[in-house]
């Protein structure tokens, strides 16, 4: 994975190794957020701007503070606190001075805090080994990933509301079984960049 | 001793983390491909949960109410780091198929669900029962899930002999774990719906009984 193009990393992140359909990360809030559409065009938007700066920061510390440190072992409570404040951040920063977007997104971003997709980024992206070019690829493919995958799911998920189904099924079973059908068809892709 | 069984029942059951409330769902679908990585997830998971629930619950009194998320997450990060290592030093083989599922226990929603509601409201006791319950929860599921996936997947059982040949190799990838976790799901439902209608049915008048309009009424035309 060290070695491969950007181009290979930018496509595998996003179709190949598809962050919630492959990979099984950010679940909660892909069940949670999709049965709107306008609601998984916020979150998505919320999550590629968050994902994005929260691997260029851990990046950054994880290579120019943490290894010349030798203080590696630290790194689960370091990401997690970073990507906290972060968060908290960008929300009192958009809230005085981009108004707009604040209101399109603010109820999203204290969700991000417990996002399992974001940490796994940033912990993906030292697991990899990548330089910081590839690591900023890796993080808005995985992003788009994760954007398509959601969009797709919710719209699917505005028709079931309306299909006839058994009262078991309802709800939480059919979500599941649709996840598993939209799984099996980017599953198709495996193998396109040899990932 | 009886609020102790009420709180195991309750985690196990009835607040089952997985099935019914919906969180904690990443390393339930993750780390389920094979029975024994359910069986150290779940482990692993238990015991942060039950570690953080018992400092967090000793340390409910001097913590501002302001920044206690922060310091719940530190808390729990530091539990997370231990677990990292240990698992990385004793069982390398576990570390490399779970990989960056086991420091992603941090932002696992049940255990700082589980610190939010339980532990900095209650004593170091009932929060050491609430997180062993609430574990056992997350375990019983996972375990469950993880051997039903292996035995389709690859016919075996925490690593046994191939137990029957051709293995539907599709429950071992991430479509049958959506798969399996929506029959589990439903199955939950159906049950609890069976269980529940009977008290509906027992407010309806005896004429109702075979009336296909009885669940639009409600008894109300018999009146």
């Amino acid at each position: 994975m060290k070695n491969s193009t950007l181009v290979a990393i930018f496509i595998s992140s996003i179709f190949v190794n598809n962050i919630i359909l492959m990979r099984f990360l950010g679940l909660c809030s892909f069940f949670g957020v999709s049965n709107k559409l306008s609601s998984a065009l916020g979150m998505s938007a919320a999550v590629f701007f968050v994902m994005n700066l929260a691997a260029i920061v851990s990046w950054v510390l994880y290579n120019f503070v943490l290894v010349p440190l030798n203080l590696v072992f630290l790194r689960i409570i370091v990401f997690i606190l970073v990507i906290a404040s972060l968060v908290q951040l960008v929300e009192l920063f958009m809230k005085k001075n981009i108004p707009s977007l604040f209101k399109a997104l603010g109820i999203y971003l204290p969700l991000i805090t417990t996002n399992c997709a974001i940490l796994a980024v940033a912990f993906l992206i030292v697991d990899y080994k990548f330089n910081f070019l590839q690591a900023i690829v890796f993080s808005s493919g995985t992003a788009i990933g994760y954007t398509i995958a959601i969009i797709l799911f919710s719209s699917i998920r505005e028709r079931l509301e309306l299909a006839p189904l058994p009262n078991a099924v309802k709800g939480y079973g059919i979500v599941f079984i649709t996840a598993a059908l939209m799984s099996l068809s980017f599953m198709g892709l495996i193998g396109l960049f040899g990932f | 001793m009886k609020k102790v069984f009420e709180i195991f029942i309750n985690g196990l059951i009835k607040e089952n983390p997985v099935l019914i409330m919906m969180i904690g769902l990443c390393p339930f679908l993750a780390c389920s491909t094979t029975a024994t990585d359910a069986f150290g997830m779940g482990i692993a998971a238990t015991f942060v949960l039950t570690c953080s629930n018992v400092i967090i619950s000793l340390v409910r009194k001097i913590v501002v109410k302001e920044i206690r998320i922060p310091v719940f997450i530190v808390i729990i990060a530091t539990f997370t780091t231990i677990v990292d290592y240990i698992i990385k030093a004793y069982f390398p083989a576990l570390s490399e198929s779970l990989g960056v599922f086991i420091p992603l226990i941090v932002v696992n929603c049940i255990i700082l669900a589980r610190a939010e509601a339980f532990a900095s409201k209650n004593n170091v006791f009932l929060s050491f029962i609430d997180g062993i319950s609430m574990g056992a929860g997350f375990f019983v599921t996972i375990v469950l899930l993880g051997m039903i996936r292996e035995f389709l997947g690859s016919a075996t059982l925490f690593g046994s002999k191939e137990l029957f040949s051709n293995p539907l190799v599709i429950m071992i990838l991430p479509p049958g774990g959506f798969l399996a976790a929506g029959v589990i799901i439903t199955i939950v439902k159906y049950i609890e719906n069976k269980l529940t209608k009977k008290k509906i049915k027992s407010n309806l008048p005896e004429q109702c009984e075979g009336c296909a309009l009885k669940s639009r009424c409600m008894g109300f035309l018999s009146k």
